[in-house]
């Protein structure tokens, strides 16, 4: 277990490494530096005098040989030191830290909601005995897939907030403001993990135990919510870090749509002025959470299911 | 060179039942037609859905086939009409007609989705058949380089190249794109290392064809059709990317009728005009709803029909 467990935690520090390289060669070796990002008027449209240019490339190092600054980077990402936004001189770490709350509140309830809601479409669309029930509650998830993010988030201020002036369409004040968000962000995710489950579901209902514990006289919904389930939601349960990531990722999409504050609203404004080291630190975020939810899962999954572990091992004196 | 005997070798060895090399033409090809007649007519969705998307594909291409208005013409008295005959979509702020504008945005969202899906396809496609064909530490090296774009969320990674790159259509198309090379690699790598056992493949090899001929005369033609389909599914998630990319203002600047963009200024009179975003943003859901339903009648139930 210990090996294992090891293992696991060498894999997730390689992978964020590895995103923080990809992030380098992406924002700093393509043409253009922060430096001339802001020559060309990113903050206030104003010329920068060459001999200031020389002087700001001097402080952020960029007359450095690549490796030289890679190497400078690295190291102080490694301290969590992210170095200074671009348009607002503050240090990037604790810009996203403090958005961090924020988002937070925003993922975890989307995904409670996702959960639930792609849960409960997942096992009533196996569950139903009605053809056209079944087929309705089939097709949602696809349809929750092909639906813009924005555009849902849209739709349910149109409706809810200005047309029944039920909740609140913008900021992010008292907890009545998480709701059309969290509900926004929570469709893409629930659907993608209905489909999931339902697909493992009817799998799972078709093996040869499922069909025994029928023959013993275990009920319908018994065998579904305790024979079938247990076993079908490992697979959807491994989905996790990318659900995780999608839930960051479309976070971006539903600041922007109800002006909340967040991560993803600091990314925007970010990518707008091309702060390359928040955008470079939003990379390495967005990364640290998929790794972290894998992580999670790996941490979990020997509990759920013991054979992970053997296998594992196994793996290991063969190969 | 060896091509010719390698053209010969390959028939007999029979490595592909799905295509026919030598059909006999009058009687297959009627009989091909009425099974596919018989295939849409119990599927209604697809047929809609093919519908959809021949007119996304005419309107990108002969948008005066749809509407004569000019979508960048505003007339200040017809601002904010609702849907009506006279404007179907109904009018912006500035009296422009609604859909004209998105008639004419089909044009830049479909040379977007083209875009992003090329860009993902050869890079990821030439990654995968790379690796796949090279095996050992090269393999190595370019899967796990490929793990790590899986392992940051794809979105995140569009708006890194965004920042790099710089805006516009071409720009946010090209990011998207790169940033779902990952999945193209994967699938391409797993085709070739399937295709590379194959006994033709071998009896190319050892009639003397050299790599390059092996390699895209026998492994890439053989390895290429989950790629395709893999290729159709990712055009609703591009339709999608692209769109999300442009309503946060990354792409076409202002006048230009881009579907995201008018999702995004709609979103301005949202309470006074709500066709302004709703009108655009359907026909996204239904460009998106009809290709990923065709990429799903390409991906298996046509495969299962055969």
């Amino acid at each position: 277990m210990r090996r294992y467990l090891a293992g696991r935690l060498g894999q997730a520090v390689a992978v964020l490494w590895a995103a923080y390289t990809v992030s380098f060669l992406v924002l700093d070796l393509l043409p253009g530096d922060p430096v001339s990002a802001m020559a060309a008027g990113g903050l206030d449209q104003a010329a920068i005098e060459p001999a200031q240019i020389e002087a700001l490339r001097r402080e952020y190092g960029f007359d450095q040989p690549i490796l030289v600054q890679y190497l400078n980077y690295l190291g102080r990402a490694v301290r969590g030191d992210f170095g200074n936004s671009v348009a607002t001189g503050r240090p990037v770490t604790s810009t996203l830290a403090d958005a961090l709350p924020y988002t937070l509140q925003l993922t975890a309830a989307a995904l409670v909601l996702a959960v639930v809601l792609g849960g409960a479409v997942a096992l009533y669309a196996t569950y139903t005995a009605h053809r056209w029930l079944r087929q309705l509650l089939m097709s949602l998830p696809s349809l929750g897939v092909s639906l813009p993010t924005f555009w849902i988030g849209l739709m349910l201020v149109q409706l809810l907030s200005f047309r029944l002036r039920l909740l609140p369409a913008f900021g992010n004040e008292g907890a009545a403001s998480l709701i059309l968000p969290a509900v926004t962000l929570a469709v893409p995710t629930g659907a993608m993990l209905a489909q999931l489950l339902a697909k493992s579901l009817l799998t799972t209902l078709d093996e040869p135990y499922v069909q025994t514990a029928r023959a013993k006289g275990a009920g319908r919904t018994r065998v579904h919510l305790r024979h079938a389930l247990r076993n079908a939601a490992l697979p959807a349960f491994t989905m996790a870090g990318i659900l995780v990531g999608n839930l960051m990722a479309g976070s971006v999409v539903v600041e922007t749509v109800f002006s909340r504050n967040g991560v993803g609203r600091e990314t925007v404004s970010a990518v707008t002025v091309q702060d390359i080291p928040v955008v470079q630190g939003v990379i390495v975020f967005g990364a640290s959470t998929f790794v972290l939810a894998n992580l999670a899962v790996d941490l979990i999954y020997p509990l759920l299911d013991p054979r992970i572990v053997v296998a594992a091992a196994q793996q290991r004196s063969t190969g | 060179m060896s091509q010719s005997l390698v053209g010969e070798v390959e028939p007999a060895t029979g490595p592909d039942p799905d295509r026919p090399r030598h059909p006999e033409p009058g009687v297959i090809r009627g009989a091909e037609a009425r099974r596919l007649v018989r295939f849409l007519l119990r599927r209604p969705g697809l047929v809609l859905s093919i519908l959809v998307v021949a007119l996304v594909v005419l309107a990108a291409f002969w948008p005066t086939l749809f509407t004569s208005r000019d979508p960048l013409l505003g007339v200040p008295v017809d601002r904010f009409q609702g849907p009506g005959a006279q404007h179907w979509f109904g009018t912006d702020e500035l009296g422009r007609d609604l859909y004209a504008r998105v008639v004419h945005g089909a044009a830049l969202s479909l040379k977007a989705t083209l875009i992003a899906v090329g860009v993902a396809f050869v890079v990821g496609g030439t990654i995968g058949l790379v690796a796949g064909f090279v095996g050992r530490w090269g393999e190595d090296v370019l899967m796990r380089i490929v793990d790590v774009l899986l392992a940051i969320p794809a979105l995140f990674l569009s708006l890194a190249l965004v920042t790099a790159l710089g805006f516009g259509t071409v720009k946010v198309a090209v990011a998207v794109g790169l940033a779902s090379v990952a999945s193209f690699a994967r699938v391409m790598r797993a085709e070739v290392l399937r295709v590379r056992q194959a006994v033709y493949v071998e009896a190319a090899r050892s009639t003397g064809a050299r790599w390059y001929s092996v390699l895209l005369r026998h492994v890439l033609p053989n390895a290429i059709g989950p790629v395709l389909v893999l290729a159709t599914l990712e055009l609703g998630i591009a339709v999608l990317a692209v769109s999300s990319l442009s309503f946060l203002g990354y792409g076409a600047p202002p006048p230009a009728p881009e579907w995201g963009t008018l999702i995004s200024t709609g979103r301005n009179y949202l309470a006074n005009a709500w066709w302004l975003s709703t009108l655009p943003g359907l026909t996204v859901a239904a460009t998106v709803l009809a290709t990923n339903r065709i990429a799903r009648a390409l991906d298996g139930e046509s495969a299962t029909q055969r």
